[in-house]
């Protein structure tokens, strides 16, 4: 580990995929977040769209691949787009079901004290599917991170997976640990440093058991 | 409609409310209910649970458009509403959920509401944080906050021990005197009916109608015992079934 993190390889991989990891989750979680949204307001656009969902869901994250690889071509948009298609419908459904549990007490107060529909996503909505939205980036950032790696063996040049393939061929375990490790320290390092500290910022306000 | 110079006035003609049941059929809730309240007027509905009290204050607030009949508002509408559980923001501070309903209520208004109801300290609290009866009050400031033309109170005492509820009914009739606009209370006490009403509507069972309607004379503070239970006695006659 030390003779590559020496090299500069170590950090050029971590750099890379970390890019990946973030450009789909990104993706996903917009993407994926309005679709859900969408979904749980509208009977109509729901009925419509779950076939696709549970579609997308079964769908093996292998088949995805290689089919944005056949139909885009062996490049980064292919890379990406396959990796939020595969989180984005667990976000759409995660969303989906916040939005059903809304609480239409507080939206009727919003009515009738005349809330802009700024006001209304800022205070009212937001707030009540920050749970929900946290649930889908814990799950999210996991499997995000998986399915990159395995974008990257099939068919990227650089990268984690990339290397973990080469690792793989020559039998070097110490080479893959040497990828792999270091990578789950930094997401732990995410989960712990910023997703859990903006979860405990977002529900201050519930009263703790004593 | 009313027109420029008028009094604001709230005139309510229900021809005929109705709910479709999960079996489709058509119950009706409310049938050729009216009533109508000037400005500076309280109107107090009492009737028998499920009489469809709290359909009416949806229909009033604007939040239930579908039913047969009109309902004239005052021309400068601001609605403020006490609902039956507080719904208040539970992640944000009494402050900022009395701050969201009304952006342009100034800092001495809202310190000045705080204190007439017993809040000063409570403004950075969550209302997770509150008592039920802390929590009720700051949904009174909330709804005064925005300086409304038309005031609803739906039971905004129910649940609350007598003295507490007696103490607020207080509060409450001190900050609707205080004003000119046009208050609907609805409650099932006779009492906080001719504590806080001038005009006192009895509701028949449901389907909703007004079979009676009585005049709290005013100044209320002059009124003798005896007046109010002649009051009370009257509404009771007018409630009794048949």
């Amino acid at each position: 580990m030390r003779s590559e993190a020496a090299s500069g390889a170590l950090f050029q991989a971590l750099g890379v995929t970390l890019a990946r990891v973030a450009a789909a989750f990104f993706l996903a979680m917009t993407i994926g977040s309005a679709i859900g949204y969408a979904m749980g307001r509208n009977a109509l656009f729901d009925r419509a769209a779950d076939p696709w969902i549970i579609v997308l869901l079964n769908l093996p994250a292998l088949v995805i691949i290689v089919l944005a690889y056949i139909w885009v071509g062996l490049n980064e948009a292919a890379a990406i787009g396959a990796v939020a298609l595969n989180k984005l419908p667990v976000t759409a459904v995660t969303i989906r079901e916040g939005v059903r549990a809304f609480d239409a007490r507080l939206d009727e107060m919003a009515q009738v004290f005349g809330f802009s529909p700024m006001k209304r996503l800022a205070h009212v909505v937001a707030p009540q599917l920050a749970p929900y939205f946290a649930a889908a980036t814990r799950g999210g950032l996991s499997l995000v991170w998986k399915i990159v790696l395995v974008v990257e063996l099939m068919g990227r040049p650089n990268g984690v997976g990339f290397e973990i393939n080469t690792a793989f061929q020559l039998f070097d375990i110490p080479l893959l640990l040497a990828y792999a490790l270091p990578f789950t320290a930094i997401m732990l390092a995410i989960e712990t440093l910023a997703v859990q500290p903006l979860e405990r910022h977002v529900s201050r306000w519930r009263p703790r058991a004593a | 409609m009313s027109r420029a110079g008028d009094r604001a006035r709230l005139e309510a003609r229900v021809a005929s409310k109705c709910f479709r049941t999960a079996s489709g059929q058509s119950v009706p809730a409310l049938a050729d209910l009216s009533f109508a309240l000037d400005e500076g007027e309280t109107g107090a509905l009492i009737g028998p649970s499920g009489c469809g009290k709290s359909t009416l204050m949806r229909i009033l607030a604007g939040l239930d458009r579908d039913f047969e009949g009109s309902v004239q508002v005052p021309t400068h509408l601001r609605v403020g509403m006490v609902f039956q559980e507080p719904r208040l923001l539970p992640w944000r501070s009494v402050e900022d959920n009395v701050r969201l309903a009304a952006p342009q209520a100034s800092e001495a208004e809202i310190a000045a509401l705080f204190a007439a109801l017993g809040l000063s300290e409570h403004r950075t609290h969550f209302p997770g944080e509150l008592s039920i009866g802390l929590s009720r009050r700051a949904a009174l400031a909330r709804a005064f906050a925005v300086r409304p033309t038309l005031l609803l109170l739906d039971e905004p005492f129910v649940s609350l021990d007598t003295p507490l509820a007696r103490q607020l009914q207080n509060d409450l009739a001190r900050l609707v005197e205080s004003r000119s606009m046009i208050t609907v209370l609805v409650t099932h006490d006779i009492d906080e009916a001719i504590a806080l009403a001038d005009r006192i509507f009895i509701l028949s069972e449901r389907p909703a109608h007004v079979v009676g309607e009585i005049t709290v004379k005013t100044p209320r503070a002059a009124m003798r015992d005896e007046e109010r239970k002649a009051i009370a006695a009257r509404i009771e006659a007018l409630r009794a079934p048949g």
